[in-house]
């Protein structure tokens, strides 16, 4: 039975000797020691906090980076083309009017061939009626003088003259 | 070792009225090894006194008066007591009475009476009784209690746990305080030395403890509370496993246990909020009949608790002092050094398991205290 029943003597030493290392050490231990373990643990999740966010900002700036090149190499890609475009155009243009100036030109030669060709003609009608017209004055002056010294003569000079 | 057999030395030479009780736990545990140890003897020899086990275990797991360390020369002329004599502090209706526990040269047996303040002191089974005016030496009754001799009011001496109680905080002192020290805003608080070690412990009761069993919002409030009973528990289960340190079995005395269950018991009464009481005596979401019929059940739950808590350090740590010392007590019973290598075998494997009963105690006093508190600040969530 005495084991089992609690001592005053002992239980007043307790209750003054745990009190004692309660107040004591919450105020020279506990508290210091909870304090820096929280502040070190706050200090790890800010630490941690600031560095999720430089890396957020580091991949925002990444990300920005590669919009702008993009953007630059679409610009310079369009440049690109227009000036293609421009080019293929003036090429297109020159050649149209290259290609108009040519037609006018043959048009033109065509033109002064075909005046040509009907000025040619019509010399060539007046050239062949005055030779006509000569040969016919000798004709009749022959057959005028001799019939048959005549007929030769008509056939001499045709051979002679050629109708060019 | 050491610790045992001084003790047994000294019990073997103090016991004279004991012949007849049983052998206890040991003769029992002993049986499977009767075959090579010898028969125990019957009888005392001549002049030597018997050896009992039980009361040189019961001995050892009460308090004590002065501090026995060893004795030398035993049952010779030249017999010497290495003692470490604490104060005894007895108020009386006379005062305030205090003297040496050596002016009882040893003895708890009612035999040496010490005359102080006009009143007669005598330690029985270590227990300090003040003689009826007129008496002049301790008459018993047949279940050996003093007839002529009372309680002094208040026994307030510095006994053996009181004295080891006073060692351990001095260690606890030692160590948390050099930790707390170690913390430098400089050093963005980052421990070091002994502050290393202790954090995890520190940290531990706080994350395994506190937080889950309180709550995240109280769990603050309570934790100077909670690391104090787990470091004191802890480490004085440990000093009582230190062999030299005679006796000291602080956390297996009821009173220490007791102690520390008292103040979970107020701590948790004083905190129990609106929710915690309406649990007790008109628990909600049950019918009428129910709610009377719970109520008595509930309010003798909240003593049974921390009676729990008391009964529960106390006879675990007790229990291990016990199997050791009924393991080393073989070696007397039998009177032969053959059975000390069992002895010595079976002593250190349940030494093994109480250095981890001694945390293993330590948290579950320390979580349950928590999960008292938790409950008693438990807000209404329906």
């Amino acid at each position: 039975m005495d084991l089992i029943t609690p001592e005053f003597g002992l239980v007043f030493w307790t209750l003054i000797t745990f009190l004692v290392l309660l107040f004591i050490l919450r105020k020279f231990a506990w508290n210091p020691i909870l304090g820096a373990v929280s502040e070190r643990e706050n200090g790890i999740k800010k630490a941690l906090a600031s560095a999720d966010k430089a890396r957020q900002e580091m991949e925002n700036l990444q990300a920005d980076n590669q919009k702008i090149l993009k953007e630059a190499r679409a610009e310079r890609e369009a440049m690109l083309k227009e000036a293609r475009e421009l080019k293929n155009k003036m090429i297109d243009d020159a050649k149209e009017e290259a290609k108009e100036e040519a037609n006018k030109l043959v048009a033109q030669a065509q033109a002064a061939i075909e005046t040509e060709k009907k000025a040619a003609i019509a010399d060539l009608k007046a050239q062949v009626a005055a030779l006509t017209i000569s040969i016919a004055e000798k004709v009749l002056g022959e057959e005028l003088s001799n019939k048959g010294k005549q007929e030769k003569l008509v056939e001499s000079m045709l051979d002679d003259t050629s109708l060019n | 070792m050491q610790r045992i057999s001084n003790k047994v030395f000294k019990a073997e030479k103090m016991t004279s009225k004991t012949l007849k009780r049983k052998f206890l736990t040991a003769l029992i545990l002993a049986v499977s090894f009767i075959g090579f140890a010898k028969e125990p003897a019957k009888e005392g020899e001549e002049g030597k006194e018997k050896f009992d086990p039980k009361e040189m275990i019961l001995h050892h797991v009460k308090d004590a008066y002065g501090m026995h360390i060893a004795t030398f020369n035993a049952d010779k002329e030249n017999e010497l007591h290495l003692t470490i004599p604490l104060p005894v502090i007895v108020y009386t209706d006379k005062g305030l009475t205090t003297f040496s526990s050596s002016a009882f040269h040893h003895d708890y047996h009612g035999h040496e009476i010490v005359e102080r303040n006009g009143q007669r002191f005598v330690n029985v089974h270590e227990k300090v009784y003040v003689l009826d005016p007129g008496a002049l030496e301790v008459a018993y009754d047949e279940e050996g209690h003093p007839i002529n001799a009372h309680r002094p009011k208040f026994d307030i001496s510095i006994t053996r746990n009181v004295l080891m109680m006073w060692v351990s905080i001095s260690v606890l002192f030692l160590i948390f305080l050099t930790a707390a020290r170690r913390y430098n805003k400089s050093d963005n608080y980052v421990p070091s030395g002994v502050a290393s070690f202790v954090e995890p412990l520190i940290v531990f009761v706080r994350d395994e403890i506190a937080r889950p069993m309180i709550g995240e919002h109280k769990y603050k409030r309570y934790m100077p509370y909670l690391l104090t009973i787990f470091f004191f528990i802890w480490i004085n289960n440990i000093f009582g496993l230190i062999p030299i340190l005679n006796g000291a079995n602080l956390s297996g005395n009821i009173a220490f246990t007791f102690t520390l269950a008292v103040l979970t018991f107020i701590i948790t009464t004083v905190s129990g909020n609106k929710n915690y009481w309406k649990h007790i005596f008109w628990m909600p979401g049950v019918p009428v009949p129910m709610k009377i019929f719970l109520m008595p059940i509930e309010i003798i739950g909240m003593f049974v608790k921390p009676i729990s808590l008391m009964i529960r350090l106390f006879a675990n740590i007790t229990a291990g002092h016990v199997i050791i010392l009924a393991l080393m007590s073989l070696i007397f019973v039998f009177k032969t050094v053959a059975i000390a290598p069992v002895s010595v075998a079976f002593s250190l494997f349940i030494t093994v398991i109480e250095v981890i009963v001694t945390a293993i105690q330590a948290y579950i006093f320390t979580i349950l205290s928590a999960l008292y508190f938790g409950m008693a600040t438990e807000e209404e969530h329906h």
